[in-house]
């Protein structure tokens, strides 16, 4: 299998990431092409910007957005990361976004007013990671009760749950 | 008022709950309230080696498990950069259309139930009832089937499971055309879905739509045709797409698929080519039976599967498949160990679920079951 590569250099011909570098340099943390997909970390602070930027491009707009998730790396820093996975179904392409947040307070700003699509994605992450949205219209649990103390995906809780 | 809508009512197909704030027979606001089925699967796959997580997926979306199946061991092929033989592939994209079929006949069947046509219902579990009798003919489970496994398919097909499919495929298109006849001209039906539950494809793009919620709405995408993967390359078939966005528009997007469907179950009995179903990797595939009783390095093999799971290369992937109810994805993440760090569903149902609201604020509450029913959810998929 061929190894991934992470060197923003090579990468940067990359449509998407070309169109990010142009528009703030800053806004790009770092790439990785690995199994044919392309992965671009984010600077958390321009999240929402930058998927406007990407929804609206002309050339190829990531128009919709399939998927919102989060992989917690505990006990390591950045512990979050948050995964938006955006697809293009004009140019039948895709691209995956990555913004990596810290253990105290994670949050970052929604981006249902770009796609009113992450409303129900993003919720599942409050829920089950505990990770805060900015700007969400209605930042409930959405799968467990109300009530719940705790978050069931964060890797430091039992998968037995507490009894 | 509010009104409170499932989640034990029948026409919520499981246990959606509605909140309706009505004014009259009208719906000012619409809340669906999820998590009744809520089972934390994701978690649990933290917890299972690669191999044990594929029973579990069957249980996510009900209606189509091997679609499940499939989505999941294609993801961690991925990341093993395992080739899998043609014979498995075609034999994958034979059970998958199979299990659409079987899929939107449940949904015809319950949605036209719901809307007052009782007798569809029964029509369309008569059809169900064989292909169930498949399935069970080529994994030994009518529902749970588990047929699918990493690196090809768990068992050979058994004698006569070709033919059987075969007589299927021929007779089934005269079954469509029988409900059809029940239903498509039928003015009650009519009246029931045309203009009912509209949606534009702006929103429904906006809202993240897929499959046949957003090809009602006129966007002309489908996964198998635009992002081939398995061996779907191979086959020839129509998208179906109307341009009205309403519940009739949906209804009619499904049943040509029925239709397509049973076509590509024909090229594929058509095509099917020779060879082996597992692949030539040792340290992922189980060896077969005979050869555990005969070399000692299969046994050791074995062992070795069974007891501690095989490892797979850190990275992560984002598979996604077109199952019955649109994109279903499955971002599988390794750190290098036999266990998933981490597998995330992407439920169609979740997303198309969120075009509730734009369907049926300012319309009749009982334009609510038929906008529910259009959509096709299952709530194993949305809860998880």
């Amino acid at each position: 299998m061929p190894l991934a590569i992470t060197d923003l250099e090579q990468l940067q011909t990359h449509p998407a990431i070309a169109k990010l570098l142009a528009w703030n340099p800053a806004a790009v943390e770092g790439a990785k092409f690995d199994r044919d997909e392309m992965t671009i970390y984010i600077e958390r602070s321009v999240i929402r910007e930058a998927c406007v930027l990407l929804r609206d491009d002309s050339d190829c707009p990531f128009n919709f957005l399939a998927d919102v998730t989060c992989v917690d790396w505990f006990p390591s820093e950045p512990r979050f990361e948050i995964v938006y996975h955006l697809l293009s179904i004009p140019k039948k392409e895709r691209v995956r976004l990555k913004v990596r947040l810290g253990s105290s307070g994670p949050a970052l700003d929604s981006v249902t007013s770009v796609w009113p699509a992450a409303n129900y994605f993003e919720r599942e992450i409050f829920d089950l990671f505990g990770v805060r949205f900015t700007g969400h219209p209605y930042l409930r649990r959405l799968l467990m009760p109300e009530d719940w103390e705790g978050h069931p995906l964060r890797k430091d809780y039992p998968v037995e749950g507490y009894r | 008022m509010i009104l409170n809508m499932g989640p034990q009512h029948p026409s919520t197909h499981g246990v959606l709950r509605v909140i309706l704030e009505i004014d009259g027979e009208n719906v000012v606001r619409i809340m669906p309230d999820i998590g009744y089925l809520h089972t934390g699967i994701e978690k649990t796959c933290e917890a299972k080696f690669y191999q044990q997580v594929v029973p579990l997926t069957d249980r996510i979306d009900y209606l189509c498990p091997l679609t499940n199946n499939l989505c999941y061991v294609l993801a961690v092929e991925k990341l093993l950069g395992l080739e899998i033989p043609a014979k498995a592939q075609w034999m994958r994209v034979m059970l998958n259309e199979l299990t659409r079929i079987n899929s939107h006949l449940v949904w015809l069947g319950t949605h036209a139930l719901d809307i007052g046509a009782m007798s569809v219902f029964l029509y369309c579990f008569r059809e169900r009832e064989d292909i169930l009798r498949l399935f069970e003919m080529v994994s030994g489970q009518r529902m749970m089937t588990s047929y699918f496994r990493i690196g090809g398919l768990a068992l050979e097909p058994p004698l006569g499971f070709f033919e059987r499919v075969r007589q299927f495929a021929n007779r089934f298109p005269e079954k469509v055309d029988e409900y059809e006849n029940l239903l498509t001209g039928n003015p009650i039906w009519g009246m029931r879905t045309k203009g009912v539950a509209l949606i534009t494809a702006e929103d429904a793009i906006a809202l993240g739509a897929s499959g046949p919620t957003l090809r009602g709405s006129g966007v002309d995408f489908d996964l198998r045709r635009d992002m081939p993967y398995s061996a779907y390359e191979n086959f020839k078939f129509k998208v179906p797409v109307s341009q009205d966005g309403d519940v009739f528009a949906r209804y009619i997007c499904r049943v040509q698929e029925l239709r397509e469907s049973n076509a590509i179950v024909q090229q594929a009995l058509d095509g099917m080519p020779e060879g082996p179903i597992k692949a030539d990797a040792p340290k992922v595939v189980l060896p077969d039976r005979e050869k555990m009783k005969t070399q000692m390095e299969a046994l050791i093999y074995h062992f070795k599967i069974i007891t501690e799971g095989f490892a797979v290369p850190a990275g992560e992937v984002y598979q996604a498949v077109e199952s019955p109810r649109g994109e279903m994805g499955y971002y599988v993440v390794s750190d290098g160990t036999a266990k998933p760090y981490r597998v995330h569903m992407r439920a169609a149902c979740l997303a198309n679920m969120q075009t509730l609201p734009t369907m049926c604020e300012g319309r009749l509450i009982a334009d609510v079951v038929a906008a529910i029913g259009s959509i096709d959810i299952v709530l194993g998929e949305i809860d998880r």
